[in-house]
């Protein structure tokens, strides 16, 4: 739905807002690469603006601080109505390493309310873009929740049968099979 | 000489060619030894918790249903792929992959979770015997992971009626 949504309202470009609380510019510098030639993203209509009321999507680097969450919920008000918002980088999907610090709230979503994520630190170039090209609806998303559940013992146990008397002595050969 | 130098110019631009990438309609391969998104492989891992003691971003967690069966969550929402936890696992369950087109709209789907069995005594067969209180005390971290909020609290699991502290609100208007 959210899919649907974002290739009515966002069909011909999107102008991106560049909001960086508090991390520690990795992530700045992969999203300004991805503005260069090399990934061009104009091709898709993307364009860096300067102030958030011209914007339709911000993207938003590093944690929640909280002397800055003040200031990024203020730069989120200011944006017109359709509105996404990109999580980038483990800082702002997470917390980032210093998650458990005093001046760390924690993940974007704790302040703003986050439409995509692009983990890791810093995301690639090329990760920044196929997130884009998931927001715009040109490719499919990748990742899917894993749960993996054991339901055979995998260690061989102990068998009574197994036990062999010679002698004096009982001797227990260890089996394989489970 | 100024007509020269700008047909110079446009040979010189013309045979540049184009440097963007086809990239999200054509993949591209990353370099060697990168490290992407860690796969854990459920059939190889015995439980030890290596990986959640070594996480520098606390993101696997652990949790002890019963004595035989360990329950193991990987998040991944800020993993910062450093790689620790494949370095320190002892059967090498764990394998930095080359996935980086992690971009999703829903942070649970980058997340993992194994339920395994414990590894058991090899003479009578059962599993060992968990750690008391003062013996949990001496592991690093000692902590207790609750699998219900996806967060880590330092507390021991002699006090698990208590519920989960709450997270510091801050005034964000005004």
């Amino acid at each position: 739905m959210l899919k649907n949504l974002c290739q009515k309202m966002f069909g011909r470009s999107l102008w991106v807002y560049h909001a960086n609380s508090g991390g520690c510019n990795g992530c700045d510098i992969e999203v300004l690469n991805v503005l260069t030639p090399f990934y061009d993203v104009e091709r898709f209509g993307i364009k860096l603006v300067g102030s958030p009321r011209h914007a339709d999507v911000m993207l938003c680097q590093g944690p929640a601080m909280r002397s800055t969450a003040k200031a990024l919920k203020r730069a989120y008000d200011a944006m017109p109505a359709p509105k996404l918002v990109f999580a980038i980088g483990s800082c702002a999907c997470g917390g980032g390493i210093w998650f458990d610090s005093y001046a760390v709230i924690g993940p974007v979503e704790k302040v703003l309310p986050v439409n995509y994520y692009i983990p890791g630190c810093p995301p690639r170039p090329e990760a920044i873009v196929y997130a884009v090209a998931v927001a715009l609806g040109v490719v499919d998303k990748k990742t899917v929740p894993v749960e993996f559940k054991q339901l055979e013992y995998p260690v061989p146990q102990y068998h009574p049968s197994e036990l062999k008397g010679e002698g004096d002595l009982v001797i227990y050969e260890k089996t394989e099979h489970i | 000489m100024s007509v020269i130098s700008k047909l110079q110019e446009t040979l010189v631009c013309l045979g540049a060619g184009r440097v963007t990438l086809p990239y999200p309609f054509k993949p591209v391969t990353v370099p060697q030894n990168f490290r992407g998104r860690p796969i854990w492989d459920g059939s190889k891992c015995i439980g030890c918790a290596g990986c959640a003691n070594n996480c520098p971003a606390r993101e696997i967690l652990i949790y002890d249903p019963c004595q035989e069966v360990r329950i193991l969550k990987y998040l991944g929402r800020r993993c910062t792929y450093c790689g620790r936890c494949a370095d320190v696992c002892p059967e090498k369950a764990i394998t930095m992959s080359a996935e980086f087109e992690n971009g999703t709209n829903a942070v649970t789907d980058i997340s993992q979770k194994l339920d395994i069995f414990m590894s058991t005594c090899q003479r009578c067969g059962r599993c060992f015997k968990g750690n008391v209180l003062m013996d949990s005390l001496k592991m690093k971290g000692y902590r207790f992971d609750d699998l219900q909020h996806d967060r880590w609290v330092f507390r021991s699991q002699a006090y698990l009626d208590q519920p989960v502290v709450d997270d510091i609100k801050i005034e964000l208007e005004g």
